[in-house]
C-alpha cells in the first residue's frame, strides 16, 4: 500500500511513455494524428543512415569528449590543489562549487552574452588574435562557445567528488608516500591518482550522461532556436524532429537508440560500483 | 615549500577566477542601461542604475512577456523548487520504508519497476510524455508540471540505502515496547535521518528549481512560467529587439541564479553530503 503512490506515478510517467516510445517507434504516423502504418524497423534505418543525423551523433560524441576531458581535468587539478594548500582552503572550496547550483539555460544565457558579437569580451579577446569569433553563424565557434560553457557548469560537481574523493585517502598513507617518495609530482601519479581512480571512473559516467542530456537547456539557449546549420547533440534532435518538424516515429526511433544507450551507461556504471567495492 | 604554496594559490585563484567572473560580469552588466551597454559593451564595474533595473524586471508586468512580471516567475520558481523537493522526500521516503521493513509479495517486482526509471531520464522520453500529460488534461497546471518529475527513483534509493543501515535492534526495541509501524516511522525513522532529508532536501530543490525542458514543454500559459523557463523569452526579445535590453536580461537571470546558489553556500555541509552520498 506503502508504494501506491511512487509505483502509480512510475507507471504512468514512466513506463507508459517509454512503451508508447518503442511503439510509434515501429509506425510511420501522419502528422495530424490521423493513423498510424506499422513500418517495422524502417524508422531506425532511416534514422540512422540520414546524413543529418550521422552529423549530430558525430558533434555529440566530440563535444561529450571534450567536455568531459576537460571538465574532468580542471577540476582534478582544482581539488588536489584545495586539498593541499593549508590556508583558505575551505573560503576556496565554497567559491569553486557555487556554480553547481546555476540553471544549463542560464548559464547558456550568460555564455550568449560573453560571447556576444557586439558587446561579448571574450570575442574582443579572441579578436586581438584575429580570431573573428560568430557565435550562431559560424558551426566551429558556436560549438566552441557551447563547450566552454558545459565545461564552467560541469567542473563544480567532479570537484566537489574529487574533493571528498581525496579526503577520503588516509593520512597514513600519505605520510608513507612522502616518506618513500620525494618527488610530489610522482607521488600524485603512483599513489594518489590511482586512489582516485574509482571516483574518476564513476565521474565519467556522470560526465558523459551529463554531456549527453543535461546540456540540453545551454544548446537550446546558445543555438537560439535556430538549429540551421548549427551544432546540436542528440538529445536536442529528438526534441526538434519530435516537436518541431512532427516526425513522430523518427523522433521516438532516435528516443530508443538513446534509451539503449543509457541502459549500457548504467550497467557499466554500476560494474564500476561493484569493482570499486573490492578497491576500498 | 614557499614557492610550491604560492603556486597552489595562483592556480587556485585562477580556478576561482574562471568559475566566477562569467555571473561578476553578468551581475555588473545588470546594473547599467541598456544604450552604455550596446555602446560600450560588457561593464566590469557595477553602474547606478541597480535599483531601476532589478525594479523593472520584478514588478513591471509585460517587461519581457507582456503578461507577466519576474515576481509572478520568481513565485512559479520557488513553487516548482519546494513543491518538487517536499514531494519526492514524502513519496521516495514512503516507498523506501515499504520496500526495506515490509515482506509482501512482488517486493521485488516493484523494486525493480522503480529501478528502472533510472534507465529513462526526462530527455528521452520527452515527446510520449508530453502526449500523456497532455491526454490527462495536465497542461497548465502546477501538477502536470510538478508530479511527473517527482517520479524518479534517486530518492527511494537514497532513503533505501539509509534505512538499511538503521540497525535491527531499533526495531525490535519499538516493537517490544509497542509501538506499530507508523510509529516507529514516525518517531524513530524520521528524526534518524533528518539530516538526510536535509540534504536530499537541497539537491532536490536545485534540482526542481533548474528545471528547463519540462517546464517549457508544460507550461504554455505565462502566469505559470518559472524564471529558468523565462529565459527562452528573454532571448527572443532580445533577437528580435533594436536595442537589446542586455540588463533586464541580466537582471532576470541573476534573480535565477541567487536563490538556490544561497541555499547551496549557505548549507554547503549538508549540500556536499547529499550530493556525494546520493549519487553513489
Amino acid at each position: 500500500m506503502l508504494l501506491l503512490p511512487q509505483l502509480v506515478i512510475v507507471t504512468v510517467f514512466f513506463l507508459w511513455p517509454a512503451a508508447e516510445a518503442v511503439q510509434s517507434s515501429f509506425y510511420l504516423e501522419d502528422p495530424f494524428g490521423f493513423g498510424a502504418t506499422f513500418v517495422g524497423f524502417d524508422n531506425f534505418v532511416d534514422t540512422v543512415t540520414s546524413t543529418d543525423y550521422g552529423r549530430v551523433a558525430r558533434f555529440t560524441a566530440v563535444f561529450t569528449f571534450f567536455v568531459t576531458f576537460l571538465s574532468l581535468g580542471i577540476a582534478l587539478l582544482l581539488a588536489v590543489k584545495a586539498d593541499k594548500v593549508l590556508r583558505g582552503g575551505s573560503s576556496y572550496k565554497t567559491l569553486l562549487m557555487w556554480v553547481y547550483a546555476v540553471a544549463p539555460p542560464v548559464a547558456g544565457l550568460i555564455g550568449v552574452m560573453l560571447f556576444d558579437q557586439h558587446v561579448g569580451p571574450i570575442v574582443e579577446f579572441f579578436a586581438l588574435f584575429g580570431w573573428q569569433m560568430q557565435i550562431g553563424v559560424d558551426y566551429f565557434d558556436t560549438s566552441f562557445a557551447m563547450t566552454v560553457t558545459a565545461v564552467w557548469k560541469q567542473v563544480p560537481v567532479n570537484f566537489i567528488f574529487f574533493l571528498s574523493g581525496l579526503q577520503g585517502i588516509s593520512k597514513s598513507v600519505q605520510e608513507a608516500a612522502s616518506i618513500d617518495c620525494r618527488s610530489s609530482f610522482r607521488r600524485f601519479w603512483t599513489v594518489t591518482f590511482p586512489l582516485l581512480a574509482p571516483t574518476g571512473f564513476f565521474l565519467l559516467i556522470i560526465n558523459i550522461t551529463y554531456a549527453f542530456f543535461d546540456t540540453f537547456g545551454i544548446v537550446d539557449i546558445i543555438v537560439k532556436q535556430e538549429p540551421g546549420n548549427n551544432p546540436v547533440t542528440l538529445v536536442y534532435k529528438v526534441f526538434l524532429d519530435g516537436f518541431r518538424g512532427n516526425d513522430l516515429g523518427g523522433s521516438s526511433a532516435q528516443s530508443v537508440i538513446l534509451m539503449v544507450l543509457v541502459f549500457i551507461l548504467t550497467v557499466v556504471q554500476f560494474r564500476l560500483i561493484e569493482r570499486r567495492v573490492h578497491y576500498t | 615549500m614557499r614557492k610550491v604554496q604560492i603556486l597552489d594559490h595562483v592556480i587556485l585563484l585562477l580556478g576561482v577566477f574562471f568559475m566566477v567572473t562569467p555571473v561578476a560580469l553578468a551581475f555588473m552588466t545588470s546594473t547599467h542601461d541598456a544604450i552604455t551597454i550596446y555602446k560600450e559593451g560588457i561593464q566590469f564595474l557595477p553602474g547606478d542604475k541597480f535599483l531601476e533595473n532589478y525594479e523593472t524586471v520584478l514588478f513591471r508586468a509585460g517587461g519581457f512577456t507582456k503578461e507577466v512580471d519576474g515576481f509572478v516567475m520568481l513565485m512559479n520558481s520557488m513553487i516548482l523548487g519546494f513543491g518538487f523537493a517536499i514531494g519526492k522526500i514524502i513519496i521516495s521516503m514512503i516507498a523506501a520504508y515499504a520496500i526495506v521493513y515490509f515482506r509482501f509479495p512482488m517486493a521485488t517486482f516493484c523494486f525493480w519497476i522503480i529501478f528502472a526509471t533510472l534507465l529513462l531520464p526526462l530527455e528521452v522520453r520527452i515527446l510520449p510524455s508530453y502526449e500523456i500529460v497532455q491526454s490527462l488534461g495536465l497542461v497548465n497546471t502546477y501538477t502536470g508540471l510538478i508530479v511527473p518529475l517527482i517520479a524518479s527513483a534517486t530518492g527511494t534509493f537514497f532513503f533505501r540505502q539509509f534505512f538499511m543501515s538503521v540497525p535491527d535492534e531499533l526495531l525490535e526495541a519499538a516493537r517490544i515496547d509497542g509501538a506499530g509501524p507508523w510509529k516507529f516511522f514516525k518517531d524513530i525513522l524520521v528524526p534518524l535521518s533528518q539530516t538526510m532529508i536535509a540534504a536530499i532536501f537541497i539537491i532536490m530543490f536545485v534540482y526542481g528549481w533548474n528545471q528547463y525542458l519540462w517546464p517549457t514543454l508544460i507550461t504554455t500559459e505565462e502566469s505559470l512560467f518559472t524564471l529558468v523557463r523565462g529565459i527562452k523569452q528573454i532571448m527572443q526579445v532580445w533577437v528580435g529587439a533594436q536595442i537589446p535590453a542586455l540588463n533586464e536580461a541580466m537582471a532576470l537571470a541573476i534573480l535565477a541564479i541567487v536563490p538556490p546558489v544561497l541555499i547551496v553556500v549557505i548549507f554547503q555541509s549538508w549540500f556536499v553530503k547529499g550530493l556525494v552520498e546520493s549519487d553513489k
